[in-house]
């Protein structure tokens, strides 16, 4: 550091004091509300165009699923085989089905049975999930390996492979369950071979946030390791379930109308997409009005894009990183 | 007369959040001649590092150079095209980025990225860029070049990929090397020898430096020239011995007497220590009486508040085969006191096992052998819960990250509230105005209850985490590198707030960094730490006037800015 006349542009410089007014070092903004954030996430949402198309879809279908006589007085289970394949008329937009059942009012009252299954097995799957996860990722050790190992076997299994397994299992010990017996026996099925990704989502994150700083300090206060993981481990490893459980009711739905396709799913007498669409199948082999399949597959298709769009929507809300692009 | 190499010109950036655009540089200027180190000064936000990413166009996101000329060699390169600011990249001007850990690609090797460099500037071709990989690398300093440039990023130490990043930025042979905080990642005596070698580099090639720093000492010691920056604004600038003793800008001036690395040498934060030590001392011992006295506190009342004896660490690594493990001893044989009233610091680089002896004496992580005693009870062997919710009450830590030691979904009235629940103490309204206290305590307003972590600065977040481990009335507070993450006037403030805390309460602080810099502020003993075992160990004054031990002395030699005289 040699002491010598300074180049020219170096001379010594002091801006205008006024120019650059001192702050406070460390000054409290209140210039607005406080906001945890859970509450940031839902206005992050509020603000993407993706969770309003997905939320009117969602909207849209649980009207359907709760009132679906606003939408047709036709009853879907009244069938007229006179009218078997008829291409409809006025007050029957779809036109007939095969046995002369109205398609348009099989769709509105099928979204029950489809829905239903979704919502029972997602919320199956991420109870079981979370406990499982979240006990797997804390505890570690033994608990960890056993639980860890058993979800794997699951996961070897494809899920509808193991689900008409399942299924033909339950079909042969309870011959006759009747029509929410049948959709029990589906949700289990589906749920059976569901949970272990929940499971693992959570293990993930939980094994990331118990190693934060403020699950020591918590330690360090005397908080048992139990009243650690229910309220500061779990907490903040719902985000991502949140996303996947969102995302999996659409591909359960898919999942059902799937099993429910292939013969096995929710039993004959239940109105469900998946057991029109199987019905209909025939009409692709024939020829012989082609639409019919369209109206079932057209809500299955809806319904589970819907949620799908939902998933991705919260994802960008609950991922503040993504969200800065 | 020479003629600049690099000359800015009133620049202004901005960032684009929506349709707005955000200022960030507001009219900078600056002038760099050839062979000259130039040091750009300011704390996090300060716009120091967008200045230098303007200059080759490599603004992070959003950000736009919106006014102001950029001038290398006398011709605009702001809003130049393309291709010409590609041409300049590398060839004219070289680069070394901040994180050695994350700008290197872990899947090619370290020889083939030298090579890219040098192949995409057109200075050599095939086996000819193949040699010169390997000279560069000896020129970086690396030993053994020519087998280190076949191996990949995760082979190397922090300090060998900065060496790394170094040889790529000078592979073109540059007229100007811009180096963004180059060694901020690394352990102090590394970032000497780094520091130390890029300036012989450069002074042998005649390569300009400009220097981006958020470390006024560093600044000071190693350029000719600085500029200070606040927030977008240059506030002054000139020679750098000229600005460290006689700052004008009370910015500046704020800065000359925060930097840890300066203001260890003053005395008078000396003797203001003293001071504290003496208040705290007196307070701790009557304290000390009390507890003497009284069958159902925790503790017998001695002097020496907490003792360690012997403690060792190891870790099993799992081994080359499944179910075969090795063992990794963290920390060895470690023993030492810390009076009540008093700070005892325990000084490492990383790896050190420093943090360990902390989780340990916190209780936090089992030893493999040896015991901590607090005031004459041997924690290892607490039996029941109550007893050892009782030495919880006795001893809390403060942690280094203001941004994960906060439970983001807990407000801060809650993130408070907590140990005081889990101890069953007071009704809620007793928590509320104890809340209260303590947040004026840590001279936070009262408002500030209400609000969430992410709301918060690292500063604010740092007075929160103290205000939760004094909820308890604790007599010993663990910080473990609680001042490491802050920028220097924050640090400077929460180090004073520690110090009168520890006046007003006598409490005892264990204090853990790797900074030997504030240990002057903060500490009365120091022991200084080693792969695990502990290498010097005695008085402030001692080790700071007359260290014992080699390592010590490369310890306090590194601390930058440590040589320059101040007037002041």
């Amino acid at each position: 550091m040699p002491e010598t006349t300074p180049l020219p542009g170096q001379e010594r410089f002091l801006a205008p004091l006024d120019e650059t007014p001192l702050q406070e070092t460390g000054a409290l903004d209140t210039s607005s509300p406080p906001e945890s954030q859970w509450k940031e996430a839902w206005k992050e949402l509020r603000r993407n165009w993706l969770f309003w198309v997905s939320g009117a879809m969602i909207l849209l279908v649980a009207v359907v699923v709760i009132a679906p006589g606003l939408f047709t007085n036709l009853d879907p289970s009244y069938a007229d085989l006179s009218k078997s394949l008829d291409p409809g008329s006025s007050g029957h937009i779809a036109g007939y089905d095969k046995q002369g059942y109205d398609v348009f009012a099989r769709m509105i009252y099928g979204a029950r049975a489809s829905v239903l299954v979704g919502v029972l097995t997602t919320i199956l799957i991420v109870v079981v999930g979370l406990i499982t996860g979240a006990v797997a990722g804390f505890y570690g050790g033994w608990v960890d390996s056993v639980i860890s190992r058993i979800a794997d076997i699951f996961f070897a299994i494809p899920l509808l492979l193991g689900a008409l397994v399942g299924l033909s299992v339950i079909n042969n010990l309870f011959p006759d369950r009747g029509e929410f017996g049948g959709i029990v026996a589906v949700v289990i099925a589906l749920g059976v071979f569901g949970w272990p990704q929940i499971t693992r989502i959570t293990r993930g994150q939980v094994l990331q946030v118990k190693n934060m700083e403020f699950i020591d300090a918590a330690r360090a206060i005397g908080a048992t390791k139990r009243s650690n993981l229910l309220r500061h481990v779990i907490p903040n490893s719902l985000p991502p379930v949140i996303v996947t459980a969102t995302v999996s009711l659409g591909i359960l739905i898919v999942a059902e109308a799937t099993l429910s396709f292939l013969g096995i799913g929710l039993p004959p007498g239940v109105v469900s997409w998946g057991n029109d669409i199987n019905a209909a199948q025939n009409q692709i082999r024939s020829g012989q009005r082609i639409g019919v399949m369209f109206w079932p597959a057209g809500a299955l298709a809806f319904t589970a894009l819907g949620f799908i769009l939902l998933g991705d929507a919260v994802s960008d809300a609950l991922n503040p990183k993504r969200r800065t692009e | 007369m020479t003629t600049p190499v690099l000359q800015i010109k009133d620049l202004q950036v901005a960032f684009r959040a929506g349709k707005k655009l955000i200022p960030a540089v507001r009219g900078a200027s600056l002038v760099v001649y050839p062979g000259q180190t130039v040091a750009i000064v300011g704390e996090s936000g300060s716009g120091k590092s967008t200045t230098a990413h303007a200059i080759i166009d490599l603004l992070p996101g959003t950000g736009v150079v919106t006014g102001g000329e950029i001038l290398f060699e006398g011709k605009n390169v702001a809003g130049a095209k393309k291709g010409e600011i590609l041409a300049l990249r590398g060839s004219s001007i070289g680069l070394v980025p901040q994180d050695p850990m994350t700008n290197l690609n872990p899947l090619w090797r370290v020889g083939a990225q030298i090579k890219e460099a040098l192949v995409a500037n057109g200075v050599a071709k095939g086996k000819d860029a193949d040699r010169r990989v390997v000279e560069l690398l000896e020129e970086a300093g690396l030993p053994d070049a020519e087998r280190r440039a076949r191996q990949f990023p995760h082979e190397y130490s922090g300090g060998m990929r900065q060496r790394a990043l170094i040889a790529m930025g000078l592979a073109a042979r540059p007229k100007l090397l811009i180096a963004d905080e180059p060694t901020s990642a690394l352990d102090v005596t590394v970032q000497k020898q780094i520091l130390d070698h890029l300036d012989s580099l450069t002074d042998e090639l005649g390569v300009a430096v400009l220097l981006i720093t958020h470390d006024l000492g560093l600044a000071a010691e190693r350029a000719d020239h600085l500029v200070v920056m606040y927030k977008g604004q240059v506030v002054e600038s000139g020679p750098a011995r000229q600005i460290l003793q006689d700052p004008r800008h009370p910015y500046t001036q704020r800065l000359v007497s925060s930097a840890p690395s300066l203001a260890s040498q003053r005395l008078s934060s000396e003797r203001a220590r003293v001071e504290v030590r003496e208040q705290a001392v007196q307070t701790a011992a009557e304290i000390a009486e009390e507890v003497a006295t009284h069958a159902d506190e925790f503790g017998v009342g001695q002097a020496t508040v907490v003792e360690a004896k012997n403690l060792t660490k190891d870790f099993t690594l799992p081994g080359g085969r499944p179910g075969s493990s090795s063992a990794f001893r963290a920390v060895d044989d470690v023993s030492f006191t810390l009076a009540r009233g008093t700070t005892t610091a325990i000084v490492g680089e990383s790896g050190s096992g420093k943090s360990t002896v902390a989780r340990m004496v916190l209780g936090l992580l089992d030893a493999t052998s040896g015991t901590v005693e607090f005031d004459g009870v041997d924690i290892t062997t607490l039996s029941g819960k109550k007893q050892q919710l009782a030495l919880r009450r006795q001893m809390q830590p403060v942690f280094q990250n203001p941004y994960a030691s906060l439970d983001p979904l807990y407000s801060i009235y809650r993130s408070i509230e907590e140990p005081l629940r889990t101890h069953g103490i007071g009704n809620d309204k007793e928590r509320e105005a104890r809340i209260r206290d303590l947040l004026d305590k840590v001279s936070l307003p009262a408002a500030v209850m209400r609000r969430y972590p992410n709301e918060l600065s690292g500063g604010q977040r740092q007075r929160v985490a103290i205000a939760r481990a004094l909820a308890l009335e604790p007599e010993v507070v663990v910080l473990d590198e609680a001042v490491s993450a802050l920028d220097v006037l924050v640090q400077a403030q929460i180090l004073k707030l520690l110090n009168d805390l520890q006046g007003e309460l006598g409490l005892s602080y264990l204090f853990i960094t790797h900074d030997l810099a504030v240990v002057r502020q903060i500490a009365d003993n120091v022991l200084v730490m080693q792969n695990g075992g502990i290498v010097e160990s005695a008085s402030v004054s001692t080790v700071f006037d007359s260290p014992r031990e080699e390592y010590t002395r490369r310890l306090l030699d590194a601390i930058p800015g440590g040589s320059i005289p101040l007037g002041a």
